[in-house]
């Protein structure tokens, strides 16, 4: 690791300030990620500015009966909030599925949200990856890509999103706010987040200097859940998942929200999806025709072709449950 | 020299009850200040990734992997370590259960395993739901299912993992009896 500033932030506009001003600068919230990622040589920033200290910790309910979470929320306390619990199942349930005990005391929601793919070549700063060293080339489309996306990648580029939460974020049509040198916006998550492209190295909307303050969902609607699939019961990446909310009426789907997880570069919103079960029966055959409909896009990777199956497979699966009408 | 462009710094630690002072460049972990600048081996650095939860201490009373956490971040907060639990003359719950159930074989995850379930034993009691859990609503019953999902940081090579749930089923039994005995 290179040597490094660190400076405990106790104002945004001046921890903003120093890091839209110097390439070198850093954010750290709970530095789950980014401190391992500088011990892997894959990212050496020369100062650190710790923002845990000026972040909001708390969650807030709003004006339109949402909840506003603060960036310095940490996981554990995000998934064991009363109100994240009883309105948005599907929330409390991806935060639970994602990591250790430990890590969920530590990471921050606004971390979370901007964690980098575990993409193997990514983090192994003996081999190309275009993400880490744009032009280097992807080793992962002749190697290793087993876990990598199915849907929304490039040439350049398959590494997956890896966060659990982003993807029930995704699903609840929750909005970022963001501070920057320019002053505070609101961000949808959808437009959070860029697909890979021909530039795998920029992933996300957000400006040097910006800074996530706050995530809020809007008043809580359709039961929800998320649906994890790993390779080991716990504590392990997603191979696949889903977050869902569906709101059924007479036996017709009146409104669905679906994401994706783990199947894409980024949180994957399956808008076909929801578009073709939207005002049809709540059936599993209905569930099914949406799934196909959406992932008939897929592009798999030899290894990942069983992503495609997979996915279907936990779409009717939890559609159904929500539904009331799984076997 | 700025401050920002100073690689270390002088800071407090507190560490099982004593303020430490120390200059430690900022690479330094938490793991690495108590092993190496305050001589607290207890703590023991595993896979150094926050992979293996070898290195678990307790900060404010919460679990957090000690290797991930820089030293200049746990300025402030009270750092509990395997040494502050309890010690030989005075076994922690946990310790004593450990040491009854054969819970080891090499012992090098223990500390780890050991900080983890302290802290485990008191999310349960304040109603956080684990990915195990039946519903997110509902009381914490602490059965084999619900620990091995809440200890899934703490990996143990030498596969003790059966009798270190049954260690942690014994205290989190105690507890329960206490609670109903009062």
């Amino acid at each position: 690791m290179k040597p490094f500033g660190y400076v405990a932030a106790q104002d945004p506009a001046a921890a903003i300030a120093l890091v839209a001003g110097r390439s070198g600068a850093a954010f750290l919230g709970g530095g789950t990620n980014l401190v391992d990622l500088m011990k892997l040589g894959v990212t050496a920033p020369d100062l650190l500015v710790d923002v845990t200290g000026l972040l909001p910790g708390e969650i807030e309910r709003t004006a339109a009966g949402g909840l506003r979470i603060g960036a310095g929320v940490r996981n554990s306390d995000l998934a064991a909030d009363p109100r994240v619990r009883a309105g948005y199942p599907v929330l409390a349930q991806a935060v639970l599925a994602g990591a250790s005990g430990q890590l969920r005391n530590m990471a921050t929601v606004g971390g979370n949200l901007l964690q980098r793919t575990r993409c193997l070549y990514f983090q192994d700063v003996t081999k190309p990856c275009n993400k880490r060293v744009p032009g280097s080339g992807c080793p992962a489309r002749a190697g290793e890509h087993r876990n990598l996306a199915i849907l929304g990648g490039s040439p350049q580029c398959a590494a997956t999103h890896p966060s659990d939460m982003a993807v029930a974020l995704a699903a609840l049509d929750a909005v970022v706010h963001v501070e920057g040198s320019a002053g505070a916006r609101a961000v949808p998550l959808g437009e959070l987040y860029r697909l890979p492209g021909g530039e795998p190295d920029r992933e996300t909307t957000l400006q040097r200097g910006d800074l996530i303050t706050a995530v809020e969902l809007p008043a809580p609607a359709a039961p929800s859940a998320y649906r994890k699939v790993r390779d080991r019961a716990s504590y392990a990446f997603g191979v696949a998942s889903v977050a869902a909310a569906l709101d059924v009426a007479g036996g017709a789907v009146r409104e669905v929200r679906l994401a994706l997880g783990a199947v894409a570069p980024v949180p994957w919103r399956a808008r076909v999806a929801e578009q073709v079960l939207t005002g049809r029966p709540a059936t599993a055959e209905w569930f099914g025709r949406a799934a196909d409909a959406e992932l008939a896009a897929a592009a798999p990777l030899p290894d990942n072709a069983f992503k495609v199956t997979l996915v279907r497979n936990i779409v009717v699966r939890m559609l159904g449950e929500l539904a009331g009408t799984a076997p | 020299m700025t401050t920002t462009d100073q690689t270390s710094s002088v800071l407090t630690l507190r560490v099982n009850g004593s303020a430490h002072r120390l200059r430690l460049d900022h690479r330094t972990t938490l793991l690495d200040a108590l092993r190496e600048h305050l001589g607290l081996t207890g703590t023991k650095k595993g896979c150094d990734q926050g992979q293996c939860g070898a290195c678990t201490v307790l900060m404010d009373g919460r679990r957090v992997n000690s290797c991930l956490l820089l030293a200049v971040m746990a300025q402030g907060a009270e750092i509990t370590t395997i040494e502050g639990l309890g010690g030989p003359d005075e076994l922690h719950p946990l310790q004593a259960a450990f040491v009854e159930r054969d819970a080891l074989q090499c012992g090098y995850c223990t500390p780890g395993q050991i900080c983890s379930a302290a802290a485990l034993l008191g999310e349960a009691a304040a109603g956080w739901p684990s990915a195990a859990s039946p519903s997110l609503d509902g009381p914490v019953t602490l059965d084999p299912a619900e620990i091995r999902e809440r200890m899934s940081g703490n990996l143990c090579r030498c596969g003790a993992y059966v009798n270190i749930v049954a260690a942690i089923l014994d205290v989190a039994q105690e507890a329960v009896s206490r609670e109903a005995g009062r």
